[in-house]
C-alpha cells in the first residue's frame, strides 16, 4: 500500500479510541491496517459517519485510496479473492491471497467425465499443519462453439458450488453462458484485441470480472486501462507459452508485469496475473510428459507471481505437490510456525500409556499428533521447544538437546503421570539415544523415522517386551 | 505415440537431412543408433520404465526443435482440433462510444551493484587435475533467470548422490541404483552416463562410527576410484560425524590434490578450520553449511575467508534445504534473502549456493504408499509423486538462487535440467496448439 507509517492512517480515523474495532486505540488499529491484519470496515464509527456527513465520507475515501494494495484485489464468485499483493519477495511482508487453482472441464466432455472432474475439485483435501488444503474452482471451456451447449454445461458446473471461470473467445457463447450463470459472478475469459469491445459490454452488463489476454504487453496494458476506465475488475493473461523459448518469454512477461506494477507503480497493469499451465497439454508428447510439465509450469508460477491458474490434470499426485507448494509460499513468514511446548494428552492416556517426544515445529507436531489420533492409540506427547525446528535439523543443530529434554520432563511432571520409565524418541533422533538415557535416567526407545508408522510400531513395541515391568 | 509407424531408418534419413549432428545437445555415436538428448524437451522416462516408443518420441522432439511440422507428420494421430471460431461481428448497438485507451508498457529497470563470486569445480590436466571438463558456479548479476536484467554466465548444475556403501533408499530411488549399490565407481559412471548428471557427490558414509567405522585413510580409496571411473568434477562428503568428518575431509584433500574437489562440508560446530586449511593447501573448494540462519552463514563464510584466507573463488554455501511441505518456505526465503543481499553488495554472502535437494525424499508424501490419515484424499501414484516432490523442491529453490543441486531420482534430474535450460535461454521455439478450444 501507499502509506508507510501508521500515523498517516491515524490522521484519518475518528480518534476517539472507542475500541469498537477490537483494538484499544485508533493508533493500534492503524498499525494493524498497515500490516493488513485489520480492515477499514472494522471501524464502524467511521463508516457510520461517512454515511451522514461529507467530510467523513471524504476521509473514508482517502483512507481506502491510500491503503489500497499495490496489486488490485479481484473477487470471483461469492468471496474468492485473488491478487492483492504488496511485495515482490515474501519476506518483505507476506504474499496475500494464495494462487487460486482452477481445473478445466469442456462442454464436449460426456456427463460422467464432467461429474468426475467437478467432484474431484469439490472433494479434494489434503491434511497439512492442522488444517486441510483444498482446491478453488472450475474453468468451463467452450469446445463445442455452440452457445446453448456451453450455457448448459456452465449451468451444470455452477451447481457444484465452486467459483467458475467461463472460457470462450466467442462473445455469443459467452453471453449465453452469462445469461445462465452470470449471477454467480464467474470470471470471464478472455477479452482479446479482436473481441474486447463485446467482452467489455458483457462484463459491464453482468458486472463480472474479466481476463484480458495478449502476449504484447503494450496491448495488454491498453486493454487493462480501457477495462479499468469502465470500472471493470481486470485479470491479466500475458499468454502462457508452454515450452522452449516461449516459456522463457512467458516467465519474462510475468516478472516484468509484477515488478513494474509494484516497483514501477504502474497503475494500469497492477492487476492479478493468470497463468495457464493447461497449455502444456498442447505440446507434442506423451501424457506423462505433459502431466509433469504442466505441474512444473504451475509450480514455477506459484512461486513467481501467478495469482490464478487453469490446470488440466486432476490426478492427486500432481495436485498434492502443488497445493503443498502454494501453502509453503503463502505461509505468513511473520508468524512463527511453532506450537506451545509442553505435554499433550492424546486419546485419554493413562499410567500405562507410552510417552513420546517430538519438536514444537508446527508441522512435525501436527503430523505426529494427527497420526497418533487417527491410529487410535493413546499416549503422552512431550513437545520440546526446538525453536520451531524439525527433528532432523534440531538434532544436528543442538536444539534437540538431552538437557532440554530432561528439563521438559521435570516441568511437565511426566514421571508422576506414568508407571513406567520409557521414552519413545523419533527415529531421526536415534543418535541421541545414549546421551538421553544418561541425562534422564529413563530407558530410551527409538521409534520409527516417520510417525505415519507409529501405529504399527506401537503395536509391536508397546508395552515394552519381556523383563519390563509396566506396573499396574 | 505413433509406435511402429516410423522406422529407425526413417529417423536416420531425417536426421541426416537436417544435419542433426551439429545440433546442440544431441549426440550420435558411431554406427550404433544411440540418440542421446541432453536437453530434450521432456525427461527420459525410460528411467521409470515407461514404454514410450522412444525412437519415435525422440524423432518427434528433434523434428520439432527444427521446426518440422510434427502435426502433419503424425496427422493420423492428432486429435481433430475444432476449426477456428468464426469472428462475431462487433456490433455497436449502444450509443456509448468505446475506444481503446492506447498505452505503452515501460518495464521497470532494476539494477544491482553486487554479483555472485564465480567458483570452478574440477580441474583439467592443464590446470593441474585430471578432469575432462570443469563446472563453473555463480557469476550472477541478477536474480535467477532474469536474463532480461543481465546475462547469467553459468546456469545451475546438477550433481547426483553416490554412497560408498549400501544405504536404505526409498523404493522409487532404490530401483535405479540396486545394480550399483556398494560399487561407488559403477554408481558414479551410471549417474553420468545414464542420468545426465554434471557432477557426482560421493558420500563417505561408511566412515560413520555407527556403521562400518571405516578409517579415513581407507575411505579415501573410494574417492580415488571414483576419480578414475568418471571424468567429471566431484564433491566429497562425510558421514555427518562431527569429530571424524574434518579428519576425513583433510585426507580427501590430500589424495585428490589439484582436482578442485568441493569438500562437504565445513560447519560452525565442527573443526571448520581444519577443512578450510586442507582446501586452501591442496587447491580445493569448501562447502560452508549452516542451518537456515543467514547470520551464521555470514559468520562461517567470514571465518573461512578471513581467518584461514580461503580464496573467494573457493567457497560455496549451503544454507540448508528443507523438503517441500517440511520447511521449504524457510529454505526458500533464506536463500532468496542471501542472494538479494549478495546482489545489493553484501560480500559475505556473495557466493554460489548449493542445495541438498535429495532431502525432498524425507517427506512422507514422496515415498509413502498412501496417506496414513483417514480424512485425506488419495495421495495418487507414488512413482510420480516422489519425483515430483524432488522436482518441485529443486525448482522452487532454483528461483531463490541455487547454483548446484544434489539430487537422486533420474526423472527429477532430467525435468529440473530441462527447466533450467528453458529459463536459461538454451531452448529453441517449440510448437504448441491453442488450449482454449482444444479438447485435449
Ligand atoms: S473503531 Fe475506529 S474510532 Fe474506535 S478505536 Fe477503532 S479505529 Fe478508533
Amino acid at each position: 500500500m501507499k502509506v508507510k507509517s501508521p500515523l498517516e492512517i491515524y490522521k484519518l480515523l475518528p480518534g476517539t479510541n472507542c475500541g469498537e474495532c477490537g483494538f484499544d486505540t485508533c493508533m493500534s488499529f492503524a498499525a494493524h491496517i498497515l500490516d493488513r491484519s485489520a480492515k477499514i470496515e472494522d471501524c464502524k464509527p467511521l463508516i457510520e459517519q461517512a454515511k451522514k456527513n461529507d467530510k467523513a465520507a471524504e476521509k473514508l475515501k482517502k483512507l481506502i485510496e491510500i491503503t489500497a494494495p499495490e496489486v488490485d484485489e479481484v473477487v470471483i464468485g461469492k468471496d474468492l479473492k485473488i491478487g492483492g499483493k504488496e511485495v515482490l519477495h515474501r519476506h518483505e511482508l507476506t504474499f496475500f491471497n494464495p494462487t487460486a487453482l482452477f481445473f478445466d472441464v469442456c462442454d464436449t466432455m460426456d456427463e460422467k467425465t464432467i461429474d468426475e472432474r467437478c467432484s474431484r475439485v469439490v472433494e479434494y483435501k489434503k491434511f497439512y499443519v492442522g488444517k486441510y488444503l483444498t482446491l478453488d474452482g472450475i474453468a468451463v471451456r467452450c469446445t463445442s462453439n455452440n452457445p446453448d451447449q456451453f450455457a448448459e454445461v456452465a449451468k451444470k458446473v455452477a451447481g457444484y458450488g465452486k467459483p467458475i471461470i467461463l472460457v470462450s473467445l466467442n462473445a455469443e457463447c459467452m453471453e449465453k453462458a452469462l445469461k445462465a450463470v452470470g449471477s454467480d459472478k464467474p470470471l470471464i475469459y478472455a477479452a482479446t484485441p479482436e473481441n474486447w469491445m463485446d467482452f467489455l459490454k458483457l462484463a459491464k452488463k453482468y458486472s463480472v470480472p474479466v481476463v484480458v489476454r495478449s502476449k504484447d504487453l503494450n496491448m495488454l496494458k491498453s486493454l487493462a486501462a480501457t477495462f479499468k476506465a469502465h470500472k471493470i475488475s481486470v485479470v491479466l493473461d500475458p499468454v502462457t507459452e508452454p515450452a522452449g523459448k516461449g516459456l522463457q518469454r512467458t516467465f519474462e512477461r510475468v516478472i516484468q508485469i509484477r515488478r513494474t506494477a509494484i516497483l514501477g507503480q504502474d497503475k494500469d497493469i497492477n492487476c492479478p496475473i493468470m497463468v495457464t499451465p493447461i497449455a502444456a497439454w498442447t505440446v507434442e508428447g506423451d501424457d506423462i510428459g505433459k502431466m509433469y510439465w504442466e505441474t512444473v509450469i504451475a509450480a514455477l508460477f506459484i512461486v513467481k507471481y501467478g495469482d490464478i491458474m487453469i490446470i488440466h490434470s486432476v490426478e492427486p499426485h500432481t495436485i498434492m505437490p502443488l497445493v503443498t507448494l502454494r501453502e509453503n509460499i503463502y505461509t505468513d513468514p511473520r508468524t512463527p510456525v511453532q506450537v506451545e511446548p509442553g505435554l499433550k494428552a492424546i486419546n485419554n492416556p493413562d499410567k500405562n500409556s507410552p510417552v513420546l517426544i517430538t519438536t514444537n515445529f508446527a508441522l512435525t507436531y501436527y503430523t505426529v499428533e494427527s497420526d497418533l489420533q487417527s491410529s487410535g492409540a493413546s499416549g503422552w506427547l512431550l513437545v520440546l521447544d526446538t525453536e520451531g525446528l524439525g527433528v532432523e535439523v534440531s538434532v544436528a543443530g543442538g536444539q534437540f538437546a538431552p538437557e532440554k529434554v530432561k528439563q521438559l520432563m521435570e516441568e511437565t511432571k511426566i514421571a508422576e503421570k506414568v508407571n513406567h520409565r520409557y521414552l519413545v524418541i523419533p527415529g531421526l533422533a536415534a543418535r541421541l539415544q545414549g546421551a538421553l538415557e544418561d541425562e534422564t535416567g529413563w530407558k530410551i526407545l527409538v521409534g520409527p523415522t516417520d510417525s505415519g508408522r507409529l501405529k504399527a510400531w506401537l503395536e509391536q513395541n508397546w508395552p515394552p517386551g519381556s523383563g519390563v515391568e509396566v506396573k499396574q | 505415440m505413433p509406435e511402429g509407424k516410423i522406422t529407425l531408418e526413417d529417423i536416420l534419413k531425417l536426421l541426416s537431412k537436417y544435419e542433426i549432428k551439429e545440433l546442440e545437445g544431441v549426440k550420435i555415436e558411431g554406427g550404433d543408433i544411440e540418440i542421446e538428448f541432453e536437453m530434450g524437451a521432456y525427461p527420459n522416462f525410460q528411467a521409470i520404465g515407461m514404454e514410450l516408443g522412444l525412437a519415435a518420441y525422440h524423432l518427434a522432439r528433434v523434428a520439432m526443435m527444427l521446426g518440422f511440422p510434427v502435426q502433419q507428420l503424425f496427422a493420423q494421430q492428432q486429435p481433430a482440433y475444432p476449426a477456428q471460431i468464426p469472428q462475431v461481428p462487433t456490433q455497436l448497438k449502444e450509443e456509448e462510444k468505446i475506444e481503446l485507451i492506447e498505452k505503452k508498457f515501460e518495464p521497470y529497470r532494476q539494477e544491482w551493484s553486487g554479483y555472485v563470486e564465480e567458483v570452478q569445480l574440477g580441474a583439467t590436466p592443464k590446470e593441474g587435475g585430471t578432469r575432462k571438463y570443469t563446472i563453473k558456479l555463480g557469476g550472477e548479476k541478477s536474480l535467477p533467470f532474469y536474463l532480461f536484467d543481465a546475462e547469467q554466465p553459468h546456469l545451475p548444475s546438477i550433481s547426483v548422490d553416490v554412497f560408498d556403501r549400501a544405504v536404505p533408499l526409498p523404493k522409487a530411488i532404490r530401483t535405479h541404483y540396486e545394480d550399483v549399490m556398494g560399487h561407488p565407481d559403477e554408481w558414479a559412471k551410471k549417474v553420468i552416463k545414464d542420468f545426465g548428471a554434471d557432477a557426482v557427490t560421493i558420500h563417505l558414509i561408511s566412515t560413520d562410527p555407527l556403521l562400518d567405522d571405516t578409517p579415513p585413510h581407507e575411505a579415501v580409496k573410494t574417492v580415488e576410484e571414483v576419480l578414475q571411473a568418471v571424468k567429471c568434477p566431484i564433491i566429497v562428503g562425510g558421514s555427518g560425524n562431527k569429530e571424524k568428518d574434518p579428519v576425513l575431509l583433510e585426507k580427501v584433500a590430500e589424495v585428490a590434490e589439484g582436482e578442485r574437489v568441493l569438500l562437504a562440508s565445513a560447519t560452525l560446530d565442527t573443526d571448520w578450520e581444519r577443512v578450510g586449511r586442507a582446501a586452501k593447501e591442496h587447491g580445493h573448494c569448501v562447502l560452508a553449511w549452516t542451518q537456515m540462519d543467514i547470520n551464521s552463514q555470514r559468520t562461517l563464510n567470514r571465518y573461512l575467508l578471513k581467518r584461514i584466507g580461503l580464496p573467494r573463488d573457493s567457497l560455496v554455501m549451503d544454507t540448508t534445504t528443507a523438503a517441500l511441505g517440511y520447511g521449504l518456505d524457510y529454505a526458500y526465503t533464506n536463500m532468496e534473502r542471501a542472494r538479494l543481499a549478495a546482489l545489493k553488495g553484501d560480500e559475505d554472502l556473495a557466493f554460489p549456493i548449493s542445495s541438498g535437494t535429495t532431502n525432498a525424499w524425507g517427506a512422507r508424501e514422496a515415498w509413502m504408499k498412501e496417506s496414513p490419515l483417514e480424512g485425506d484424499y488419495s495421495w495418487g501414484m507414488r512413482e510420480h509423486r516422489g519425483p515430483l516432490w524432488e522436482i518441485l523442491t529443486g525448482l522452487t529453490l532454483s528461483l531463490a538462487g541455487v547454483d548446484i543441486f544434489m539430487m537422486m531420482h533420474p526423472v527429477s534430474v532430467a525435468v529440473l535440467k530441462e527447466l533450467i535450460h528453458t529459463l536459461g535461454g538454451k531452448k529453441k521455439e517449440v510448437e504448441y496448439e491453442d488450449w482454449i478450444t482444444s479438447e485435449l
